[in-house]
């Protein structure tokens, strides 16, 4: 269900009168003048429908109603982003397409075109503090810029409709629309021009660079128009990679205290226990070692092809594990066994690391697939034989 | 930063330099700054800098460019 749509709520909101492109809004004290106060939830809820918590209000268009959004994010946006990050997806994160605006935009403000994903929205009008533009929200299922513009649902069709439905062209004055430059893998400006009439200026590749790429007249420098992969922002991504393993994980665990159970007795409860667990540890250092750390330490870590990477750090966390099971707690070939259990799944999940990166190649990610599978496959049936192995 | 590279020689993009006509669009929408413009026509300088998202293709007025993600 859509949680608010905008053309259902009434609102009487007069559109403030400032002209110009880009308008710095007014102080606060002035901005009262232009509005009175309002309540959303008391003025704009209907039955069976919610008011948006990021709507402060609505301006009154040639187009209709426009649902004006705040750009500081209050704490059920904050909880909602970190929801979505911690991978616990407890509602959808949509937001309805269409117009919206920030500040006190006119016929010659900019038009920002974005995804309806959540985060995607917060993370754009949070940095247009200050500003007056429109948002032109596409549906792309609740899915962010780059990912949709992949899988073509953040799309010259999508935007041409869009532009046509919410009557773009009555609204602006301009006849050009701001796409962000990780759309174009989706839209193409040619084809937009075409069809709709519209000019598409590719914008920055981040939200917060919008600002001063509207200072600088629509021009985005070199800087602006690359994408990087910090630490932060792969880091920020093992929750996700953690979530998506969960269930393998678990399965492993089980098949791990079955097979630490055969011995010389063919099947020792006790024996599935305690071997059991020595079993998991190493499968949770390569867990740690290959969806978290070989991540976030990515471009430290030789080699190019990120299984490689992976065997490397959990070659690192097999050494360390290892010391807590030296022998006699544990023979060489249980720790040989244990320890290759370690590295082949630090390998196998940071291989599956290279879906999440902005730089790999699918031609790449298949090669290194290629020749990586067979081996992690060897690894894992050593791993397993030496470890029954040892128990005789 | 300082780019993180993947594999070398990997991508499949391919530029045909004879249509091209030198509009820059594919210099403008490449995340990675693969292409050049010089003497009004396009130029690849780091291939192994290429993820084949397919933005420059999509964005080519003249069908200069292709990639083929996933048959490298
Ligand atoms: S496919 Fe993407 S990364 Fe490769 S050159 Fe084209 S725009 Fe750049
Ligand atoms: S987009 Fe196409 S025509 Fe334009 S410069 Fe690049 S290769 Fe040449």
């Amino acid at each position: 269900m859509k949680p608010f749509d905008s053309g259902c709520c009434g609102g009487s909101v007069e559109q403030g009168k400032i002209s110009g492109s880009l308008l710095i809004q007014p102080s606060m004290e002035e901005f009262k003048k232009t509005e009175a106060p309002i309540d959303p939830l008391k003025d704009h809820d209907k039955p069976g429908y919610r008011l948006c918590s990021f709507v402060r209000g609505f301006l009154k268009t040639d187009v209709g109603l426009i649902p004006r959004v705040k750009t500081d994010l209050d704490k059920s946006d904050l909880l909602s982003t970190v929801m979505i990050r911690a991978g616990i997806k407890r509602h959808d994160y949509r937001i309805s397409p269409g117009l919206y605006a920030v500040g006190t935009p006119d016929k010659y403000s900019e038009v920002l075109v974005t995804a309806n994903f959540k985060l995607t929205f917060d993370h754009l009008r949070r940095e247009l503090n200050g500003l007056s533009a429109w948002i032109l929200v596409l549906d792309t299922n609740g899915v962010n810029v780059w990912c949709a513009a992949g899988k073509k649902t953040f799309s010259t069709h999508e935007l041409v409709n869009r532009i046509k439905t919410v009557s773009l062209s009555e609204l602006v004055t301009h006849g050009r629309v701001i796409v962000p430059q990780l759309g174009a893998t989706g839209v193409s400006a040619v084809e937009v021009k075409k069809r709709s009439g519209f000019e598409v200026v590719f914008g920055p590749v981040r939200a917060k660079d919008i600002p001063l790429f509207l200072r600088n007249n629509r021009k985005a420098d070199e800087r602006m128009r690359t994408v990087t992969f910090s630490f932060f922002e792969r880091l920020i991504l093992t929750p996700v990679e953690l979530k998506l393993i969960v269930k393998p994980v678990l399965i492993t665990a089980i098949v791990l205290f079955v097979i630490s159970g055969i011995g010389p007795g063919l099947f020792s409860i006790s024996q599935a226990g305690s071997r059991g667990l020595a079993a998991v540890f190493f499968l949770f250092a390569g867990i740690l070692s290959g969806a978290v750390i070989t991540p976030t330490f990515l471009p430290f870590i030789p080699f190019r092809e990120f299984a490689a990477k992976g065997i490397i750090s959990g070659g690192i966390f097999a050494a360390v594990a290892s010391i807590f099971f030296s022998p006699p707690m544990a023979g060489t070939t249980a720790l040989m066994g244990l320890s290759l259990l370690t590295v082949t799944s630090s390998s196998i999940l940071a291989m599956q690391f290279t879906g999440a990166t902005p730089f790999t190649s699918p031609s790449g990610v298949e090669k290194e697939m290629r020749r990586f599978i067979p081996a992690q496959a060897v690894g894992l049936l050593s791993a397993t034989g030496l470890w029954i192995y040892s128990a005789f | 930063m300082t780019a993180l590279r993947y594999l070398k020689q990997v991508s499949t993009l391919r530029l045909n330099e004879d249509l091209c006509i030198g509009c820059g669009l594919c210099a403008q929408v490449c995340p990675h700054q693969v292409f050049t413009l010089e003497n009004g026509k396009a130029g690849i300088i780091d291939l192994d800098a290429c993820m084949e998202c397919g933005a420059c293709v999509n964005n080519c007025p003249s069908k200069a460019i292709e990639v083929h993600p996933g048959v490298g």
